[in-house]
């Protein structure tokens, strides 16, 4: 790592391109949102220089985190190298001049988009979500006025009636990603759209998790070691969720696995989606079917074969 | 063996170099300069100015060449630029009864005291394409006449004075800053005009053409509509005396509505507000409809359940950069999302076939 002096700035912005003021701000609310795991704190939200919807909250909450001495890492669908996560990062190395890393251990700051990370976070770590809709019951009553009205009473029947009706049409809570929790016991908060295999690594965690929504100009966060459970019904308990298989890469069993589409016969492989995971254990010598051999019968078979077995809960 | 793909970084490099050749287009055909652009695409510039809220001609046509003429992504890149820029200070409301008008109609009275003036408009133009354009034919230069001294009251205070139109009366409040603070519902109505004068004009349009098909009508008039400059004032404290900052281009439009009366109030005419940066009479006239619709609950008229009449609707949704980016956020990669889907219909078809084969079974 090496050392970078406080004052360095670029020419023509101020330290991780928000100004001073700004950042105050922000801040405020963020730890207005610490000290009430789970309530949306609204905040003035800046216009950025990307688009709403592709990660503005989080990079407000990040640049507003930021110091010099902090080294950075920012995913996307659990990986570094994709599109969005690679525009995120450039613009803070562009414009607060940090250290970057790919190592989920080594970074103190982790700005996300739809993934925690599979390594344990730890004390000192921040976690950064992007959140597109910061209101778990936005898609059971649209109306903003109601839904803080909700909250403040702690009107969640709505949420469980939803969840039952689940139940009654599939046998099953059909929702799979951005899975509704409740925090220490008081807010029911939306996760973003994390998928629910990652809904269980969000509580007890040692590390800080913030939420930023730019569009709808909300904070939120979790504390570490705070008490975060997944609604469901003592009879219907919460599942995880993920494909029933390993990795192909690195053999993990333990990993939420992407599903690769290889040829045009609908061949598919499962691979880590967080892709430092999968590299570090394949570094360690953790090798999976698809690259042990350069043979193509090493690779999963379709689906259709299968029967369509492989989604099995964890 | 698979490799994950890589190469994002210089794939979004790639993208970049390629956005600016087809930008420049073909070589052999002039650039267009940024002079050209605010002089020949004046009301292009004029929306970029009005719904990126940045009065500034020379940059809104730089937003207009760096963006091919996308005009929200024009917008887009004035208000990210625009966030950057300091607040020193509040400038006085604007004196629109003293605009040097360029265009001023009344739809509600045949003559008006200081004229009618058409103006540069396209009203009464037939939609024929002039094809001597294209082959570069020069217009012939106008005559022109020294500016009007007559003063160029505002029409509605006229009807305001027998009481027959409802008095707008100041409330005090001054519009929040919806770039500085969130926005928080209700709103006043002055943060509500802000918010639709920022708004996109194509869906204050949409929504303004809803109220006249009936949905939460109400018939309006225009009862004037100015296009013109205003000088932009500011108190300085230190001076002690305001001065001048410059001169702006705005279209204001006034609307006068039916209005049966109700309980509280007897029979008066309503009004409707818009006022938007540059030349703007579109925008102008659907953000008196909106404004109009949208004050039911003032003048104790019943709520209907339509779009216009729904703050929180209207305002949550009239922002064209909050609404262009969360449409097209979709394109982002996903497939974490859709895999956890994928899975859970998987399970849910599994469940059906097996309960499918058990009561099939049980037939037997």
């Amino acid at each position: 790592m090496t050392s970078i002096n406080p004052n360095s700035m670029t020419d023509d912005y101020n330290f991780a391109y928000l100004d001073e003021q700004t950042k105050r701000m922000i801040r405020r609310g963020l730890l207005k949102a610490i000290a009430i795991p789970g309530y949306q704190v609204p905040f003035a939200s800046r216009e950025m220089p990307m688009p709403y919807g592709w990660g503005t909250g989080g990079v407000q909450v990040t640049s507003a985190c930021l110091t010099p001495d902090d080294t950075i890492k920012v995913i996307d669908q659990g990986a570094d190298d994709t599109t969005n996560a690679v525009s995120i990062r450039q613009f803070f190395e562009k414009t607060a001049l940090v250290n970057t890393t790919t190592d989920t251990e080594a970074a103190s700051l982790i700005q996300t988009r739809h993934r925690i990370p599979e390594h344990d976070l730890s004390e000192g770590q921040i976690l950064v979500y992007q959140v597109p809709i910061p209101e778990p019951l936005r898609f059971l009553e649209p109306r903003e006025r109601e839904t803080r009205k909700m909250h403040a009473l702690s009107e969640y029947g709505l949420m469980h009636v939803k969840l039952y009706e689940d139940i009654a049409h599939h046998g099953h809570i059909a929702t799979s990603y951005a899975y509704p929790v409740k925090v220490e016991e008081r807010y029911v908060m939306d996760p973003s759209p994390i998928p629910k295999f990652d809904n269980p690594k969000m509580a007890n965690c040692p590390a800080l998790q913030l939420f930023g929504a730019g569009r709808e100009q909300r904070l939120y966060a979790i504390p570490p070691y705070c008490n975060v459970v997944s609604l469901d019904f003592e009879d219907y308990p919460f599942t995880r969720l993920k494909a029933d298989t390993i990795c192909a890469l690195c053999a993990a069993n333990d990993s939420y696995l992407d599903e690769v589409i290889i040829d045009d016969s609908g061949t598919r492989m499962y691979v880590c989606s967080d892709t430092h995971y999968c590299e570090d254990r394949q570094s360690k010598g953790h090798t999976g079917t698809a690259n042990s051999l350069d043979d193509p019968d090493n690779v999963d078979r379709p689906i259709s074969n299968k029967g369509g077995d492989n989604a099995a809960s964890v | 063996m698979y490799v994950a793909v890589k190469g994002g970084e210089k794939a979004i490099a790639n993208a970049h170099r390629w956005l600016d050749e087809e930008r420049r287009g073909d070589r052999s055909v002039a650039a267009l300069s940024i002079k050209q652009i605010t002089e020949q695409m004046a009301l292009a510039v004029s929306r970029v100015m009005a719904e990126g809220s940045l009065y500034d001609p020379e940059l809104a046509g730089l937003a207009l060449k760096q963006s091919r003429g996308d005009l929200i992504e024009a917008i887009f890149l004035i208000r990210a630029y625009r966030t950057t820029l300091p607040r020193f200070g509040t400038s006085s409301p604007i004196d629109t009864s003293a605009m040097q008008c360029k265009r001023r109609i009344s739809a509600t009275f045949k003559d008006i005291p200081g004229g009618q003036i058409l103006g540069p408009t396209f009203d009464y133009t037939h939609r024929l394409l002039d094809f001597k354009l294209m082959a570069d034919g020069e217009v012939p230069e106008a005559e022109q006449d020294e500016p009007s001294q007559s003063s160029m009251p505002h029409i509605l205070e006229l009807l305001n004075k027998d009481d027959l139109i409802q008095k707008e009366c100041d409330d005090d409040n001054t519009a929040n800053d919806l770039t500085r603070e969130p926005l928080t519902l209700p709103v006043n109505r002055a943060t509500r005009l802000q918010a639709l004068a920022r708004g996109d004009e194509g869906f204050l349009l949409g929504l303004g053409y809803s109220t006249q098909r009936g949905f939460a009508r109400n018939h309006a008039f225009v009862g004037e509509l100015r296009i013109g400059f205003v000088t932009v004032e500011m108190d300085i404290p230190e001076l002690g005396f305001s001065i001048d900052l410059g001169m702006i281009e705005i279209t204001e439009c006034e609307t006068v509505n039916q209005f049966q009366g109700s309980k509280s109030e007897p029979a008066q005419f309503t009004r409707g507000y818009g006022l938007v940066l540059g030349q703007q009479e579109r925008k102008g006239i659907a953000m008196a409809l909106v404004d109009r619709a949208l004050r039911w609950q003032e003048l104790g008229e019943d709520y209907l359940g339509a779009p216009a009449q729904d703050e929180e609707f209207v305002l949550s949704h009239c922002d064209n950069i909050q609404a262009t980016g969360f449409i097209e956020h979709i394109k982002l990669p996903h497939y974490v999302d859709f895999q956890s889907e994928l899975e859970l219909v998987r399970q849910l078809r599994r469940d059906a076939a097996l309960s499918k084969e058990a009561s099939e079974k049980a037939a037997d």
